[in-house]
């Protein structure tokens, strides 16, 4: 850490706030701008005009847009992201009730893909162009390219169906007992932890070749250092940067996985929160998520761009 | 910011591999026996997507509740669905509606995202408001985004189509922009400036070139991306309507019935992925060869 760490934190914070109002506008000009008028759309064909009205009403549609705006504006940040059309439940307590299953499915997955992708991608670098890495660059392509849902059911059909060892959907609270809740977790953690592997083996494998060129390590090798301590405390650590970014990266693109992921394996979360309020047209709740899944993307940029400076002293700003 | 400046790097790396010809460059990069094979795949799949109603297929819609559920048999060869819809004939001409929202959405990405990066990287005194602009939607996830998109303006192929570009544009448009701000210092154009070529020429003559190749690469994983991501959204049913034979709808309406018949999602699930896979490794093999910098860092 450098002296002009905390004023880079600093600067970076401000960086954010034009973001984030680019964020509300844009969220709050959805639902204001598209065509036809949003009551009917939040309503459906079959509304009467006595809850065309009352849409209007609660979301202070019948006011103009510059009205609209600071007003809309002025509750969400002071917390308050509206009330669900259908269950006049306030939106962020909505949120808190289904965080818990999002939050230990984004965490076991997280964990899950860098334990596994690391050391996956070291091995690949050090026996390079070896059968072995080869098999991991293969798995990596082959990662990207299948859609969540159909590896979701495949594991279905074989741990499920087929062997009977794992329950095929629904969710448990830890409190329901360690193995209710983590028996329900593996096979959706499987599921979309795939692409994160192949994602992060594949940018170690490269990160850790480029570093092992270096002189540096030639220094390490020939002081007498055994391999295994060249390749993780010069040559692993030296390529965390890029390792660390597609993390971030991968982190901020999990949500579209976890809409999938939940709603194949029914688990009562965010993501399947997201399509309930889309199919039932409950635009407050839509904004709500989009407007907290966007701050969570520009909080999470915001700590890889911090945690750069941390494993690379190098990088000054 | 440091984004910015690993965007103008990339784009240096870029301008240097654009020393020799696009065509060359190609040629070497796809004679590797697994690209080779992706583009075999994918000219099958393109062709049986094209000629599916000489394929030995029936109407993908016709409903004939008389043949609910079947398994595979010589009349349907990959059975029947919930409605007796013939699931060969309905993956067939899902190929067809796939591929379309792919080409789709990878044209519309590409063009208002050239646009924009020329504008922005062009014309210094409106980049930082565009590219702010950029980031903001950068910051939505592209799914959410979509679905959104699609629920306010009602289900159809179009607006699937754009509601899936919306959220792709900004990338294409950091790319453009630094391509542009790249070549913008290199002499022969600070030449051209000199000389005072007008900005149209100096545009199209010098600038928008370089941003062929590396659009080529961005625009397959576009491709890629588009397709996984209609797919997804038409299986959670906030993507295209029910009645539209794409390879997601099939699977959206397997859901119900995968433990009696799996096939109704693995099929197009599959060839899904295929797809998805033979793309990939296209792109890659494009990017290898255009941009040898990115080559050794991949």
């Amino acid at each position: 850490m450098n002296a002009a760490m905390p004023r880079y934190i600093a600067a970076r914070l401000l960086a954010t706030i034009p973001v984030m109002g680019i964020v509300a506008v844009v969220v709050f000009s959805l639902l204001r701008i598209t065509p036809g008028d949003p009551a009917a759309i939040i309503a459906g064909d079959s509304a009467t005009s006595e809850q065309l009205e009352q849409i209007r009403q609660s979301l202070g549609l019948d006011q103009p847009l510059y009205i609209q705006f600071p007003v809309w504006l002025g509750q969400v940040l002071s917390g308050d992201l509206g009330t669900s059309l259908i269950s006049g439940v306030s939106v962020s307590s909505m949120i808190s009730t289904r965080f818990g299953p999002t939050l230990a499915l984004s965490t076991s997955i997280i964990l899950f893909s860098i334990v596994v992708a690391i050391p996956l991608g070291v091995i690949a670098a050090w026996k390079q162009g070896t059968l072995l890495d080869r098999s991991v660059s293969a798995f990596s392509v082959l990662g990207f390219s299948m859609p969540v849902f159909v590896t979701a059911y495949i594991l279905v059909l074989i741990f499920s169906i087929m062997l009977g060892w794992l329950p095929v959907q629904g969710y448990r609270a830890p409190a329901d007992g360690l193995w209710a809740f983590l028996s329900r977790l593996i096979l959706p953690t499987l599921a979309l932890s795939t692409a994160y592997i192949a994602l992060i083996a594949r940018i170690t494998r490269t990160s850790v070749l480029e570093v092992m060129g270096e002189d540096y390590i030639r220094t390490a090798r020939a002081k007498g250092l055994r391999e295994r301590a060249v390749l993780t405390r010069h040559g692993l650590r030296n390529a965390a940067v890029p390792i660390i970014t597609v993390i971030g990266l991968g982190i901020t693109n999990l949500i579209s996985g976890v809409v999938v992921t939940e709603s194949v394996f029914n688990l009562p979360g965010l993501g399947r929160l997201v399509v309930e309020a889309v199919l039932a047209r409950d635009y407050p709740v839509i904004q709500g998520l989009i407007l907290l899944f966007s701050f969570i993307y520009i909080l999470i940029n915001l700590v890889v761009d911090v945690l750069y400076t941390l494993f690379d002293p190098r990088i000054r700003y | 910011m440091s984004m910015a400046d690993a965007d103008i790097e990339a784009a240096d790396g870029l301008l240097a591999a654009e020393s020799s010809p696009l065509r060359t460059a190609i040629r070497q990069g796809l004679s590797s026996g697994p690209v080779m094979l992706s583009v075999g795949v994918l000219a099958v799949i393109t062709l049986a997507a094209l000629l599916a109603p000489l394929l030995w297929t029936s109407d993908p819609i016709a409903i004939d509740p008389a043949t609910r559920l079947r398994p595979i048999s010589p009349e349907h060869w990959l059975g029947t669905d919930a409605f007796g819809r013939d699931v060969y004939s309905r993956v067939m001409y899902g190929a067809r509606i796939s591929l379309l929202v792919g080409l789709g959405v990878t044209v519309t990405a590409v063009v208002f995202g050239m646009i924009i990066g020329i504008v922005a990287g062009y014309f210094r005194s409106v980049d930082s408001v565009i590219m702010r602009f950029m980031d903001g939607i950068m910051a939505i996830p592209g799914i959410l985004l979509a679905i959104a998109l699609v629920t306010l303006s009602g289900a159809s192929l179009l607006t699937v189509v754009v509601a899936i570009s919306v959220p792709e544009i900004p990338r294409v448009v950091r790319l453009v922009r630094s391509v542009i701000l790249g070549v913008r210092s290199e002499p022969y154009v600070e030449a051209a400036i000199a000389l005072g070529t007008p900005a149209p020429a100096l545009l199209m003559r010098h600038m928008v070139p370089n941003t062929v190749p590396p659009l080529i690469v961005q625009g397959t994983f576009i491709f890629a991306s588009a397709m996984l991501a209609e797919a997804a959204m038409s299986f959670l049913g906030v993507g295209l309507p029910p009645e539209i034979p794409s390879w997601g709808n099939v699977m959206a309406e397997g859901r119900a019935y995968f433990q009696l018949l799996p096939g109704l999602i693995l099929y197009p699930g599959v060839l899904l992925a295929l797809t998805v896979l033979a793309i990939n490794i296209l792109g890659d093999a494009l990017r290898d060869a255009l941009d040898p910098r990115m080559a050794k860092r991949l």
